[in-house]
Formats: structure tokens, C-alpha cells, sequence
């Protein structure tokens, strides 16, 4: 079996790779644009698949609501932009207070939605903890419609095109860039704070076992809302990305990329956070490719097909230890 | 009963809510026409409503914490208790019977249509608590199984004017194919996966359904599907919707004596142990893939039929019809009904399909109120509406 799948794992890289540098030679910048393009997408799956990958590690719950977090801080970025635009604030200042707002409530929203639907469900089966998480999502989603408006609002950009990247916006615009800059900074950033600090340790202890953390004074709860809180900031960060880089939001923007980030946690090993990463650009930039040489409207059907083919060769994922289930 | 510090409690969440939905539930903004409305008056309900909601969730999370202290069994449900009881069991019956063969006959055409689709929701409320309730897979996809049922209904009759009594078991056995296509990669994975990838395929059927024009007919849809034959008879309007009604009640009546003969077989047995502890289940040597398969297989077997109804009854199908909404809707009349409780799910089904068709005022916040359900339900009441009755013996000494 394990012959098979190395050599059906050769013969697919040869293929693709095949391809790819016959198309590379063929058009080497349209090749660079969809290369730059499924960088950007990779980029801010991370954001958010980050979100998803921290909380399973954790309480391993899918955390379905994660997808609305990230539409709710795009969403208040949104209405604090244009309320402030409405009072004819300096651009600069409305960009900067967008972004802090919407980080702020997406992490009071993370905060929350955890404390009550998941905290009572602790200690119940998984399958209750995930249909609560399916019905906070359904909740979020219509609140923010009924609130709101079902329409689609544009959202102008809060990142301005700059002038010193002019000459190199037909390749990648400065939308695309500030993207990409900001996740990697959000990268090292995370990184460092589960690597270096006291609650980054005592976050991977939990992760590890939950009662021996508790013995040794670690306050498991406040924890796990930290994590959530995290997890949510990041997804607030690429919801006011996503949300200048495509130009327009509704209530529903969070369905479609909170699955194609939990797929790309997935398929670089959920619970891991570099996996989470290394997965989201590979999907990114895989999908950019099947869109812009085969068919773009069956995109998602892609991803949910890489999702069905890593389930059935690797479940654990690129980055991901096989877990052994105890009693 | 509320103590003081309960009220301070409540105040500081109604505070805090107040805060956190300000910007949504006050601020609506227009960005086309560039204007910002103030709802303040949003911010005033918000608060009282969170302030009183907050009381009552630590109220009966409080009861339900002493429960568990107290280690009460919880009883067996009046509505079992009163079924078991021959006196009223049989004029329950009966009078249920009554009611529901004279209700085409006794109420409008309209009216009959609706309990058309609340009846095809029991179906499927069944069919998924086979899969969700039994087995405990948590199936996000349903809507994919119903879709396969309608389509084949819908082209059979479109190209080779199969008629409906011959697709019923041709859609069956399509559907426990694609059942058994889609659990097979994924059934040997943890649970939670299953709810993704059945999600996704969901998504993937109404893709190809929407972008596949020669053979689906795409977002257009396929219109003037014939209702169901009767030994060739001509049936009026009205008339028709009577006898789909009929149809539909036989169904829903064949699929309650399937689930209820299921459900006390030996697979049935082995769905319920699964659920509640895998591990313990493989020790005792039963075959949890195989196990799993069969529950999946069967769960969307009936979602196929409920498509097949679905297509017949409403003559036009689109994709828009099998969005993930409908497995949603479905999900929550099997949790808010009582998984594993066939009682339950049926009740789930009737008052949450039935309540927001005449409620049209409220229609709107249907799926609002199903999310927050879902919630609340998991949280203090994890069985349901309706909870199911599991066997138990009971061993007395005998007399001597």
C-alpha cells in the first residue's frame, strides 16, 4: 500500500510537473500572474485556516462558526469605514481604525460564540459540540443578513494603490502585495508567540493533554479562549484583506472561504499551525492553476476533490502525525 | 430564586452584548447610496433582551448542573409513557388516522400542498436520523441524495418517459449507490470529517447540476415532469395533488414501520453501540465500516425517494432546490425533533416545516431561530424535543 501510494504520488508530481514547465515556457507571464494569484488566495486561506487548526489543536472541534468570524470583522470594517468616510476622516486614519475595530470585535465575537456554545458542550459527545457549531454559524450569518442587508455592498479599498509600485502593478497590484507582506508579518508574529511566550507554552501543553496542564496550574479555559481569540484576530485580518482585495462583501463571503480554509488545514495536518500554512498556499496556488488552465467554474469542486483525495491517501496531511485513538 | 449576584451577572452580559452587536445591530449602512442609518433604539432591545435571556440560561444551566449532581435518571417522556398506554394509545390512533385521511378532503387544495412538503420532510427527517440519530454521522450532504432522486426522476421521464412507479425503485437503488460511492472514502475517518466532505459534495452536485447544460439543463431547470400515474386515469388538478398526498402518506407509513423494524434488528442495535462507543464496538466484533456504510447507504436511499415525491409534486426542479439550506433545514428537524426518536423527528418535521408556512411573518427569521435551536438545544437539552426510549429489561425475582 505504502509502495502504491509513492508511486501514484511520482507519477501525478511527474505529470503536473510535466505540464507545468510546458506552460511556463509557453506564456511565462501569464503563468507568473496565476503563480501570484494563488499566492495571495494561499495567503489568506492561511489567515484564516490558522483559526481552525489552533482551536482543533486545542478542544479538536471544527469550529464552523470560524468562517463567520472572519465575514463579521470584514463586515465592521466595513461599516466603521464608511461611517467614518461619511464624517470626512483622513483615509489613512479610517484604514487604520478599520482594521483595529474589526480585529477587536471578531475576537470579542470568537470570545463569545465560544462561551456559549461550546463551553456547556465541553464534556458532551463531539457530535453535539459540532451541530452547536453548525447552528452558532447558521445564527451569525442570518443575524448579520437581517441586520444588515442580504445585498452584496461594495467595500472600497482601504489600501491605496501606490505610486513607487506603479510600474509593477500589471503583475501584482499593491492590494496583492499588502496582502502577502501583512500574512507573513501575522506569520512570524503568531509564531513567535507560540513559540517564545508563557501563553504560547501553555497553549501547546494543553494542546497536548488537558487534565496535566490543569495540574500544573495552567488555567485550561482562559486557554482556550485565548486561542479563540487569536484564531479570530487572524481571521479578522484576512476578512479586510479579502474584502479591499475583491471589492465587495455580504453576509455570506464567510461560508465558501471558512471550507476552503478548514481544507487547506486539513490537507497540511490539522492541529499543526506551519501545516496550516504550508497547506493553504499549496491550495491556493494548486487551485489558481486548475482555474486559469481548465475550467473556472468548477474551482470549488477542485478543492473539495483534493479534500476527498487527501482523506483517502493521508489523512493526516502533509505536516500531520498519525494519531492513534485511545480508549 | 435570582440571587443579587445574578442580576449583576446579567447586567455586565447585557452591557457586554450591547457593545459587541453595536455596530451591526445600530449602524446600517448603504454603501451604494452612501448613507448610514442610526438604529439606536436596536441598542435598547439588545440590552433588556440579552439582560433576560441571560437570567434564564443561567437559570437552567443551573438546573441542569443540579440534575447532574443529584444523578436523577430522567424518566421516561409523557408522550412514550401515554403511547404505551392501551387506553389512549388506540383512540390516539385512530383519532391521528382520522385526521389524516380526511385532511385532503376537508381542507383546501393549498393546504394539502403544504402538508405535501411536510410530509416529504418526515421522509427525509427519517431517512437522516438513520444516518445522524442511529449512527451518529453527522451527514451535512443530505441535500445531495435528494437531488439525485429528483434528477432521476425528472431526465428518466425526459428522455425516456420512465414513469414514477418504475423510478421509485430505480432512485432507491440510485441512491444507495451514491451512498455507498461517497461513504466508502470516507467512512474510515473520524466523524468530523464526514460532516465536511458530505458538505462539500453537497456543494459539488449542485455545481455540476448548475454548470453541466447538456445534461442537467443547468440553473434553467427541467419543467413539465408528470405527476404520478394511475393505471392511466386522468386526474384533475386537485385531484392529483389528493392522490400525491396519498402516495406520500403510504411512504412516509412504509418508511416508519422500515426505521421502527431497523431500529430494534440486530444492525440497528449495532448503529446505536457505534454511536455510543466505537472502540467497545470493534472489541465485540462488529464491522464498523460495513456497519457505517449500511446506515449511510440507507440514509440517502430514502432521501432519493423524498426527491422522487419532491420532483412528481412540484413538476419543475432547478438546482436552486438542493442548496445546502435544505440539508440545514433537514439536520434541524432531526436535532430538534430528538435524534433517534422516530416520534421526535416527525413531530420536528410537522411543526418546523408547518409553523413558518403559516407564520409568514416570522418566515424570515426561520433559519435565525433554527441556528439559535440548534444551540440551545445541544446545550441543555442534547436529546431533543422528543427523546427515543431505548429497550431495557428489567429482571424480577420471582415469586415464590
Amino acid at each position: 500500500m505504502r509502495w502504491i501510494n509513492i508511486l501514484l504520488g511520482l507519477a501525478v508530481a511527474g505529470i503536473l510537473g510535466f505540464y507545468g514547465i510546458r506552460e511556463l515556457l509557453a506564456d511565462p507571464v501569464y503563468f507568473l500572474e496565476l503563480f501570484l494569484g494563488g499566492l495571495v488566495r494561499g495567503s489568506i486561506y492561511a489567515l484564516i485556516a490558522l483559526g481552525y487548526t489552533m482551536v482543533y489543536g486545542i478542544i479538536q472541534l471544527i469550529n464552523f462558526a470560524h468562517g463567520e468570524i472572519y465575514m463579521i470583522g470584514a463586515m465592521t470594517a466595513l461599516i466603521v469605514a464608511s461611517v467614518l468616510g461619511l464624517w470626512g476622516w483622513h483615509s489613512a486614519v479610517i484604514a487604520i481604525l478599520a482594521v483595529v475595530f474589526a480585529v477587536v470585535y471578531s475576537c470579542a465575537y470568537g470570545f463569545t460564540v465560544e462561551k456559549i456554545a461550546y463551553k456547556p458542550l465541553r464534556t458532551a459527545p463531539r457530535l453535539s459540540a459540532l451541530i452547536s457549531a453548525i447552528g452558532m454559524s447558521l445564527f451569525l450569518q442570518n443575524y448579520v443578513m437581517l441586520a444588515q442587508t442580504p445585498e452584496f455592498q461594495p467595500f472600497e479599498s482601504l489600501i491605496p494603490d501606490f505610486a513607487f509600485w506603479e510600474p509593477y502593478a500589471h503583475i501584482i497590484t499593491s492590494v496583492e502585495l499588502a496582502i502577502i507582506i501583512t500574512t507573513v508579518v501575522v506569520m512570524i508574529l503568531l509564531g513567535m508567540l507560540i513559540k517564545f511566550t508563557k501563553i504560547g507554552k501553555a497553549m501547546r501543553a494543553t494542546a497536548q493533554d488537558k487534565i496535566m496542564s490543569s495540574l500544573v496550574g495552567i488555567n485550561v479555559n482562559n486557554v482556550i479562549s485565548t486561542t479563540f481569540v487569536v484564531g479570530s484576530a487572524t481571521a479578522a485580518i484576512g476578512g479586510v484583506l479579502i474584502a479591499c482585495h475583491v471589492g465587495q462583501i455580504n453576509f455570506f463571503i464567510g461560508f465558501l472561504a471558512g471550507l476552503k480554509a478548514f481544507i487547506a488545514a486539513v490537507l497540511g495536518g490539522i492541529g499543526s499551525v506551519p501545516g496550516a500554512v504550508l497547506g493553504s498556499l499549496v491550495l491556493g496556488i494548486s487551485e489558481s492553476f486548475f482555474t486559469g488552465y481548465f475550467w473556472s467554474e468548477y474551482e470549488d469542486v477542485f478543492a473539495f476533490t483534493i479534500l476527498v483525495i487527501i482523506l483517502i491517501f493521508r489523512p493526516s496531511g502533509i505536516l500531520g502525525k498519525h494519531e492513534t485513538q485511545k480508549v | 430564586m435570582v440571587t443579587k449576584k445574578e442580576i449583576k451577572q446579567s447586567v455586565v452580559i447585557a452591557f457586554w452584548f450591547m457593545l459587541l452587536t453595536f455596530p451591526i445591530m445600530v449602524i446600517k449602512v448603504n454603501t451604494i447610496k452612501n448613507e448610514v442609518i442610526f438604529r439606536w433604539q436596536a441598542l435598547f432591545w439588545t440590552g433588556v433582551g440579552t439582560f433576560f435571556a441571560s437570567l434564564i440560561w443561567n437559570y437552567f444551566l443551573r438546573l441542569k448542573e443540579s440534575k447532574k449532581r443529584a444523578d436523577i435518571k430522567d424518566d421516561v417522556p409523557t408522550v412514550h409513557r401515554l403511547l404505551n398506554t392501551p387506553q389512549f394509545r388506540t383512540p390516539f390512533l385512530l383519532a391521528v388516522g382520522v385526521f389524516f385521511l380526511a385532511y385532503p378532503f376537508v381542507f383546501p387544495m393549498y393546504h394539502t400542498s403544504i402538508m405535501i412538503s411536510a410530509l416529504v420532510y418526515v421522509m427525509l427527517g427519517l431517512g437522516l436520523n438513520i444516518v445522524v440519530g442511529l449512527a451518529g454521522l453527522l451527514d451535512l450532504g443530505y441535500v445531495a441524495f435528494y437531488a439525485v432522486g429528483a434528477y432521476a426522476y425528472a431526465l428518466l421521464n425526459l428522455h425516456f418517459g420512465i414513469s414514477f412507479w418504475v423510478v421509485l425503485p430505480i432512485a432507491a437503488v440510485l441512491g444507495a449507490i451514491c451512498g455507498t460511492l461517497l461513504g466508502y472514502p470516507v467512512l474510515r475517518l473520524r466523524g468530523d470529517y464526514l460532516a465536511i466532505v458530505t458538505l462539500g459534495f453537497g456543494e459539488i452536485i449542485r455545481i455540476v447540476l448548475e454548470n453541466w447544460s447538456e445534461f442537467s439543463k443547468g440553473p434553467r431547470g427541467i419543467p413539465d415532469i408528470p405527476p404520478p400515474g394511475l393505471f392511466g386515469i386522468e386526474l384533475g388538478q386537485h385531484a392529483t395533488v389528493i392522490y400525491i398526498y396519498f402516495i406520500v402518506i403510504a411512504l412516509v407509513l412504509t418508511t416508519i414501520f422500515f426505521v421502527n423494524r431497523l431500529e430494534n434488528s440486530r444492525i440497528g442495535r449495532a448503529w446505536i453501540a457505534l454511536r455510543d462507543d466505537e472502540i467497545a464496538c470493534q472489541a465485540m466484533g462488529i464491522d464498523k465500516f460495513k456497519t457505517k456504510l449500511t446506515a449511510f447507504a440507507l440514509g440517502a436511499t430514502w432521501a432519493s425517494l423524498g426527491g422522487v415525491v419532491f420532483a412528481a409534486k412540484t413538476s419543475y426542479i432547478n438546482p436552486m432546490s438542493f442548496t445546502i439550506w435544505e440539508s440545514i433545514t433537514i439536520l434541524c428537524v432531526v436535532v430538534i425533533g430528538g435524534m433517534g426518536s422516530a416520534i421526535g423527528v416527525i413531530a420536528g418535521a410537522l411543526v418546523l416545516i408547518l409553523l413558518p408556512e403559516y407564520l409568514r411573518a416570522v418566515a424570515e427569521y426561520r433559519m435565525l431561530v433554527f441556528g439559535a435551536l440548534q444551540v440551545i438545544v445541544m446545550v441543555f437539552r442534547p436529546d431533543g424535543l422528543i427523546k427515543s426510549v431505548r429497550k431495557t429489561y428489567k429482571f424480577e425475582r420471582a415469586e415464590k
